[in-house]
């Protein structure tokens, strides 16, 4: 029945035409280049054919790879310098944007208990939240469109959705941009072992996934802290580790979820400014509220101890060969095909195996494989929203005065930013975003882009001719013909709203 | 390869037709259906607490293990209201006792999807794709379903409310999106010049032209629906302030009175994983089921002579402990309770085998067996209500047979 249904798959695969990338015609150099902007990149600006050509593309690779040895764009630089919300540690964030921030403003302007002053209050403590939001979205939609180091970023968006984190869940609004760029981003390329590390301890996930309240079954009851809570410890098998299929039961859940026990956030309310017991990015570990059992995970016994039980517990997972699958799969599915071939999996989980999750080192196997040089996939995975609103902008080559237009695009199109509620993250699949109303919607953004006369983005009205360059001259011949018989002020328009563009 | 097994290999091997969600151009010929009836299906994602929305107030046990978070008995404050004596309604569902009292409003307790899972992303899977446990399933119960109903079709036939086409509506068969049902949206291509062009590069039968297709045909049927003039807001004194949310059914219940040809509906609402701070008959559980409640009766209203040919589901992925944990909320459990509405339903009634929650009564100790399977009960409603042959129903679940009758009382 499965061979049957493989066979199947195989038949229907090469028999219809329509499942055939229009686009593709045999691989030259500069489909080859344009297939390596297109994925390694959040799509080609102007000049970067030319600038691939120049240094080959090995090259180009071999330096994304190495993004520290890429000059950072001196404005985003600064801007993230100057961001409180992307430079402060947890805590800082949290008094000052928090709580205690709000606390201090209300002495300071005496407001009372009356409805007026709530009000007012209130409207102090969105502004907070507004100005941390603002930085973190800014940062991520300029970084996309315009850092040079554009793997780093692809990856960095790559790991947040592997490691999501909601925005709109109470303190993490404040803590995500943190968050990514302490737990996420210098990791990037990294080592998977420190993404799992930082993740698990950064205070955003601890609050996101509930493990601050993790608590020992039997612990004297104190206010929140009476239980075990094992919603972080499904999610770090089932999503970041192992994987649904990655072999271990509701048993492992639960004894992971003990070794978890006691890994939670400072106590905040202490009286007189006495600075609380925090480590690493801000998290505190209480012993008293850690389970003090031996555990059983995955077959290994963990005996009872304090934190050490967590490092031996994400090296367990870390090393795990569902792990090292399930992580290569979705790079596979990401980088090269939503159906990512079989053999490019094994590779992958070989490499991650052997080089003890490397992540550079298996980005470098997976960039040098025949399937990733395979002419069927070219062009052919569908962007997703963030995608497609990223690379339109730097086709365009602007540099937006304004992003707030393009996160409420995203918005609209179901996927702000730091905003998928559940811990699965956004997908990067065909299945996740193709539908008629949002397609329809791109069309539309495309116009509106093109027009010159889009907010913060004024004045971007690319020439037909230079868009058609950016992008190597590949239009499919259908699309070509189309834009010819079309009036010129509508060209543009037609080239970022065409369905080649929709691809990557 | 027997019937059953090709039936479920077409149904996996569509993926292989249909990459992704799309494939616009297929559609089932046999003719059964029914063109007054209506479907509309609303998803509560993230595992809505049913102990605590039809609340068994005549167990004893409810109390002992929900020590801080059950819901008291009916005539105290925030009390659930009682429905038969030993099951009551969670408070903030109270806008909803006009249907139970008319009898269009039915519950089946102890129901839901078979597989053990408690992750919300496998149980949300298998409840939209029909098919608990099947890992390749490309296309969701409803998307057949719609596959199944032959009336002349439109593009606009089945909707879905949200940014997003959800696993539900998975599949070959066309579905138009909304992002909201509030009203009209101008777009560029309603200028017939840039209609023109955008449609010589979408005009072949790829995916992505057959969407774009539907998606400019669904753009102005929707226009034009939404057009026509709201009816005017009902006082609602006598349900509680909604917040704004509410008023989803007042939109969706304008989606199908202004256009003959809406048949099938789908909204999801989130918010519902009550890990932590659930609250009673107060608090953030009741908090998200009052406007929950007042949309729903808003949709009933709304809909008028629709309504009694309109058969209305509202599910969730699974249950939760049946135990509170110890940070006065739950967690993943099993066994839940569906909601029905619909002039057609036998309602008035909490169906369902539910024996009790002491501890050798539940699942591996922990969680409301599940006795009513969920695709037991939409196999009823779309025989007996949706007028869908069991030839029909057999694609829409195929490998499932529906083997007791859900509508049981213990």
């Amino acid at each position: 029945m499965k061979k049957l249904l493989i066979a199947m798959t195989i038949t229907i695969w090469t028999m219809t035409p329509a499942l055939t990338p229009a686009f593709a015609k045999p691989a030259n150099t500069d489909e080859n280049i344009l297939h390596a902007l297109d994925r390694l990149s959040f799509g080609p600006r102007p000049g970067d054919m030319e600038a691939v050509h120049k240094r080959g593309i090995n090259a180009y690779i071999k330096d994304q790879l190495n993004p520290d040895h890429i000059e950072e764009d001196a404005k985003i630089q600064q801007f993230v310098g100057a961001s409180p919300a992307l430079t402060l540690s947890a805590t800082q964030l949290y008094n000052q944007f928090g709580p205690p921030a709000v606390k201090q403003a209300k002495i300071d302007q005496n407001l009372t208990e009356s409805a007026d002053d709530k009000k007012k209050l209130n409207q102090i403590k969105n502004d907070f939240y507004k100005k941390v939001d603002k930085d973190i979205t800014d940062a991520k939609l300029m970084r996309a469109i315009e850092s040079p180091r554009q793997l780093q970023e692809v990856m960095t968006e790559f790991w947040y959705n592997h490691f999501n984190v909601f925005a709109n869940k109470d303190q993490d609004r404040y803590w995500i941009g943190a968050y990514e760029q302490q737990a996420i981003r210098p990791y990037a390329l990294g080592k998977f072992r420190d993404l799992l590390e930082a993740t698990c301890h950064h205070p955003a996930m601890l609050f996101y996934l509930d493990n601050w309240q993790n608590t020992a079954s039997g612990f004297a009851k104190k206010g929140r802290f009476a239980g075990l809570n094992e919603n972080y410890a499904r999610e770090l098998m089932e999503l970041h580790s192992l994987g649904v299929d990655g072999g271990y039961t509701q048993k492992d859940v639960t004894e992971l979820a003990r070794i978890l026990t006691g890994l939670g956030l400072p106590e905040r309310n202490v009286k007189n400014g006495a600075v609380p017991p925090e480590s690493g990015f801000g998290y505190h570990f209480e012993p008293k509220r850690h389970d003090q059992g031996d555990k059983v995970i995955l077959g290994n016994r963990i005996a009872a101890g304090g934190e050490e039980e967590i490092e031996q517990a994400l090296d367990l997972l870390a090393e795990n060969p569902a792990t090292a699958h399930h992580i290569s799969y979705q790079l596979a599915q990401f980088f090269v095909s939503d159906e990512p071939p079989a053999t490019l999996v094994v590779k992958l989980q070989k490499r991650f195996t052997k080089s003890g999750g490397n992540i550079k080192a298996v980005l470098t196997e997976l960039f040098k494989s025949p399937e990733f040089w395979d002419t069927q996939y070219y062009n052919a995975k569908f962007k997703n929203p963030f995608r497609f609103v990223v690379s339109t902008v730097r086709a365009t080559n602007s540099t937006p005065s304004d992003f707030t237009p393009l996160e409420q695009f995203l918005r609209q199109q179901g996927m702000p930013i730091y905003g998928c509620l559940t811990p699965d993250g956004y997908k990067n699949t065909t299945q996740a975003w193709l539908n008629p109303d949002s397609l329809l919607r791109r069309t539309s953004f495309a116009m509106n882009v093109a027009s010159g006369k889009y907010k913060g983005m004024e004045g971007a009205a690319p020439d037909y001719k230079n868009l058609e360059d950016t992008f190597g001259n590949s239009l499919s011949d259908k699309t070509e013909a189309a834009i010819k018989s079309a009036p010129d002020n509508l060209k543009p328009a037609l080239v970022l709203g065409s369905p080649d563009f929709m691809h990557y | 390869m027997n019937r059953r097994e090709f039936l479920k290999a077409s149904v996996l091997a569509s993926l292989c037709f249909f990459p992704g969600l799309s494939g616009w151009a297929f559609r089932q010929t046999e003719s059964a259906d029914d063109p007054k009836k209506r479907m509309i299906v609303i998803f509560l994602r993230g595992g809505m607490d049913g102990l605590n929305v039809v609340v068994p107030y005549g167990d004893p046990n409810y109390y002992s293990i929900r020590p801080t978070i059950a819901v008291s008995k009916p005539g105290t404050d925030s009390g659930a209201i009682d429905l038969n004596g030993f099951f009551g309604l969670n408070p903030g569902l109270n806008a909803l006792m006009p249907l139970w009292q008319d009898k269009s409003l039915a519950f089946i307790h102890a129901s839901g999807s078979p597989d053990p899972t408690r992750s919300h992303f496998d149980a949300q899977d298998y409840m939209e794709s029909g098919l608990p446990g099947e890992k390749f399933a490309s296309t969701g119960w409803l998307n057949r379903v719609v596959g199944m109903m032959p009336s002349k079709h439109s593009p606009v036939q089945a909707i879905s409310v949200g940014p997003l086409l959800p696993r539900i509506f998975a599949g070959p068969a066309s579905v138009a999106t909304v992002e909201n049902a509030r009203g009209p949206s101008n777009l560029p291509v309603d200028r017939p010049q840039v209609a023109k062009a955008f449609e010589a590069m979408y005009s072949g039968d790829d995916v992505l032209s057959k969407a774009y297709a539907e998606g400019v045909a669904a753009h102005k049927t929707i226009n034009t629906a939404l057009t026509v003039p709201q009816q005017k807001e009902q006082v609602m004194a006598n349900r509680g302030a909604p917040p704004p949310n509410a008023s989803f059914g007042r939109q969706l219940a304008n989606l199908f009175t202004s256009d003959p040809t809406v048949q099938i509906a789908f909204i999801d609402f989130g918010g519902w994983d009550t890990h932590v701070g659930e609250g009673n008959g107060k608090g953030q559980l009741a908090n998200r089921l009052t406007p929950l409640g007042v949309g729903l009766a808003d949709l009933a209203d709304g809909l008028g002579i629709l309504y009694p040919d309109t058969s209305i589901v509202v599910m969730s992925e699974f249950g939760r402990t049946a135990h509170e944990n110890g940070n006065g909320g739950t967690d993943h459990g099993h066994g839940n309770v569906m909601m029905l509405l619909g002039g057609g339903m036998a309602g008035g009634q909490v169906y369902g085998r539910f024996s009790s929650l002491a501890k050798n009564d539940l699942h591996e100790d922990r969680d409301l067996p599940i006795t009513t399977d969920f695709r037991t009960v939409l196999t009823s409603i779309l025989n007996e209500q949706m007028h869908l042959p069991k030839t029909a129903i057999a694609q829409v679940f195929p490998d499932f047979k529906a083997d007791a009758n859900p509508f049981v009382t213990t």
